[in-house]
């Protein structure tokens, strides 16, 4: 395929059978979830929710039925993520092990290690964080340092990670640290691991954003033991296996519709007759969220077909963040409301919240510029 | 499948016979005979007109591939037209129309059967041999000899005519189908648009990185520079924005036009055309600004493009009354909708 034909993918019945049975369960779940706490949305940490949602059979829908998954292709997957990110449901606690741990683990995993995590993924009740960044290591995620040398059959761990998403209440990480200290290749001698953050020896500190919130970490690591069962896939192929999980990272809905809260209040607040401004805007939005659906359901038929869908799901992640960015920034030109923290309508809690968070959305998950780069490889002008 | 074997056959057609030479003579007001030949020996206009009504069956969504070709080759004829006219035509019952056709987004009246009124901004109104219309809520196709016809050119130089009719007997006539919105013209012109917009962005892409790759400066080739990568990652996004949202419009509007998806399109589309031939004309310097170079025979054209059938600011104006009248329970099901989830045929 094309860098830029993104051809027209439509959602197979077979899929969107699940719209209805999601559409249900929040119907049900979503009830007395106030737009602020909606605006939360994939940041949205409620575990009863997850647990809830996992037990209606909605979470880990891809995953085989011996673990508790409905074997359900990527499209069906798209339509859940969908219905949920719109809704503004709070997804965070399970969403990182749903979207790509189990994934990683159902294909570079051995029997028994996707045996151990997966069934609890599957049900709502096992989360995980994502271990890659550390504070010398952001965009240039292969100068990590984070170390494990070997000890017997197994290995001790040191080093730290940071922006860990959750891990303060997640129940493992599976993180990419070096097992060899000096490789020919910039990308070789690199592992991944699961590391159980109640070992001994992890300490986990969250770090307040701006928003006065927790939801990243620091973590450290003082003589972890790793027993062989901790490695996943294979040693020194860890460069190779993140860059799979990335796929999965950047390939989905959430990374245009992390502002929909917002849409939604502006709207309301607008009302029925927009004047030529506002329509504009809304519109410009609106077509926008069209054409995004469109490229990522054609990301989702790459995903369900098993090709890689790297350059594509960039294309759609950067184009779809800086849409978001830019929602706070129409919303305050178009109404005269001003943002407000824990006072006034929902609409101006939205626009506060959002207006704090939106500058994340191009930073995590890989920044603009790091993905304007893979396109660009893409292009072949690297 | 169809889709593919029509790519195939336009980059053939259109690839061979396109020459920056044929679309200056064309600019100049010739009418390239032997590529219109080549177009209708391989029946490019009659793609998506039903098998029963002379065409070639195809699928209006297949046809997308071929109107993006031809904008992508800055077809000098009215072929999208010509595709989307016979698409009509045939979705109302009508035999599709001989020769090369061309659509007015402005009404007329009929009395008496007979058509009179002034039509404006026609595209080849003087060298397509029909021009549909809507009048009194019917579809009418008529004769172009029989209007009176005042010439104008956009940017590009390509015809917008504007054709007067005084009681003229139309070629065929149908009421409009009672599922067709009363803007159907300009819906169909619109779709068509989007579609050449998207057409001609790639081939700006492609014409871009070919530069890049091959003009050195300060030792290296530009498009080693980061600036210059990240220049031509945002021309690739725009692409895609336009291609995915001009293909999800023909999609959508498999047995009438769609008009929130058309509108979607057109929006995203227009406003990817500008950005686009910003980015392809600071990546070519000066070489990209003169006559000599072929960058300017795609970028003149979206930049016509864009405001023809109704501007971004036109379809975006309409998409987000759309999505206001839904109030906030209804945003997301209006953005859904605009998708299809299934082909309607095929
Ligand atoms: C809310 C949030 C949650 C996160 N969650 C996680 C998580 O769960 N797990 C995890 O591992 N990480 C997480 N991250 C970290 C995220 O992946 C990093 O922030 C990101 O990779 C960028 O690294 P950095 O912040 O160190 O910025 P830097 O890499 O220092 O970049 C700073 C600026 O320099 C630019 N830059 C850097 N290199 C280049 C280059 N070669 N060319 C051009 N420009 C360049 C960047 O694009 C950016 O604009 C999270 C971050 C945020 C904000």
């Amino acid at each position: 395929m094309r860098l830029t034909d993104f051809a027209y993918a439509p959602i197979p019945a077979d899929a969107e059978v699940f719209r209805r049975e999601v559409r249900d369960f929040l119907s049900r779940e979503m009830r007395d979830i106030p737009p602020i706490q909606r605006a939360d949305s994939w940041m949205g940490y409620d575990a009863e929710f997850s647990r809830k949602l996992g037990a209606a059979g909605l979470i880990g829908i891809t995953m085989p039925k011996r673990f508790g998954g409905r074997e359900a292709g990527a499209f069906a997957r798209y339509v859940i993520s969908e219905e949920l990110l719109a809704a503004g449901a709070p997804v965070s606690a399970h969403w990182i092990a749903d979207r790509q741990s189990a994934p990683l683990l159902l294909h570079f995993g051995t029997p028994a290690q996707q045996e151990r995590y997966i069934p609890g993924i599957v049900r709502g009740e096992t989360y995980f964080g994502i271990g890659m960044s550390e504070p010398n290591a952001g965009s240039d995620l292969a100068s990590i340092g984070s170390r494990a040398v070997r000890n017997g059959d197994g290995w001790v761990l040191n080093g730290r990670k940071i922006w860990t998403t959750n891990a303060h209440r997640s129940h493992y990480m599976i993180a990419l640290v070096r097992t060899e200290a000096q490789a020919d290749d910039r990308h070789g001698g690199m592992s991944q691991f699961i590391i159980d953050l109640q070992a001994p020896g992890v300490t986990v500190r969250p770090i307040r954003d701006l928003t006065g919130a927790e939801h990243f970490n620091e973590i450290f690591f003082d003589d972890v033991a790793l027993d062989p069962e901790a490695l996943v896939g294979t040693e020194g192929k860890g460069w190779a296996q993140v860059m799979a999980e990335l796929a999965f990272e950047r390939s989905g809905p959430e990374r245009f519709l992390s502002s929909m809260t917002l849409l939604h209040t502006l709207v309301e607040e607008i009302g029925a007759e927009p004047d030529s401004l506002q329509a504009f805007q809304i519109g410009r939005i609106g077509a926008r969220l069209m054409a995004l659906r469109a490229m990522s359901l054609s990301v989702t038929a790459q995903l369900d077909q098993g090709e890689d869908p790297a350059w594509a799901a960039s294309c759609v992640k950067d184009i779809g963040t800086a849409l978001e960015q830019e929602m706070p920034e129409i919303a305050q030109l178009l109404s005269a409301s001003e943002p407000r923290v824990d006072s006034g309508s929902d609409h101006q809690q939205v626009l506060a919240y959002l207006t704090q968070l939106a500058p994340c959305f191009s930073l995590r998950g890989g920044t603009r510029e790091i993905l304007r780069g893979i396109l660009a490889r893409g292009l072949g002008l690297r | 499948m169809m889709k593919d074997m029509f790519e195939e056959t336009a980059e053939r057609v259109l690839g061979d016979l396109i020459t920056p030479e044929l679309i200056i003579a064309s600019e100049n007001g010739a009418w390239p005979e032997g590529l219109w030949h080549a177009v209708e020996e391989n029946g490019l206009g009659l793609a998506a007109a039903p098998e029963s009504s002379g065409g070639v069956g195809g699928s209006w969504h297949d046809a997308f591939v071929l109107i993006r070709a031809a904008g992508r080759h800055s077809a000098p004829v009215p072929l999208a037209e010509t595709i989307l006219v016979n698409w009509l035509l045939g979705l109302a019952g009508l035999d599709a129309a001989p020769g090369s056709a061309t659509l007015a987004a402005t009404g007329g009246d009929l009395a008496d059967g007979r058509f009179s009124g002034t039509l404006g901004d026609i595209p080849w109104g003087g060298q397509a041999g029909h021009v549909l219309a809507v009048a009194g809520g019917n579809l009418v196709l008529l004769s172009s000899a029989d209007g009176s016809r005042t010439g104008a050119f956009n940017a590009a130089r390509e015809p917008r005519d504007t054709l007067t009719f005084d009681s003229a007997s139309p070629v065929a006539l149908a009421p409009l189908p009672a599922s067709w919105p009363p803007e159907t013209l300009l819906l169909g012109g619109a779709m068509i648009r989007s579609a050449q917009i998207a057409g001609g962005l790639g081939r700006l892409l492609d014409t871009a990185i070919d530069y890049a790759n091959q003009r050195i400066q300060f030792g290296r080739a530009i498009g080693k520079f980061q600036a210059i990568q990240h220049q031509l990652a945002l021309l690739a996004e725009q692409t895609a924005l336009a291609s995915a949202a001009a293909e999800m419009a023909f999609a959508a509007s498999e047995t009438a036009p769609s008009p929130a998806a058309i509108a979607a399109a057109k929006a995203v589309a227009s406003e990817a055309a500008g950005q686009g031939a910003a980015i392809a004309h600071a990546v070519l310097g000066a070489i990209g600004f003169t006559y000599e170079h072929d960058l300017h025979f795609t970028t003149r054209r979206l930049w016509s493009w864009r405001s023809e059938f109704g501007s971004q600011s036109y379809w975006a104006q309409d998409v987000g009354r759309r999505l206001c009248r839904q109030g906030e329970s209804g945003v997301w099901p209006a953005i859904m909708a605009m998708t299809p989830a299934r082909a309607a045929k095929g």
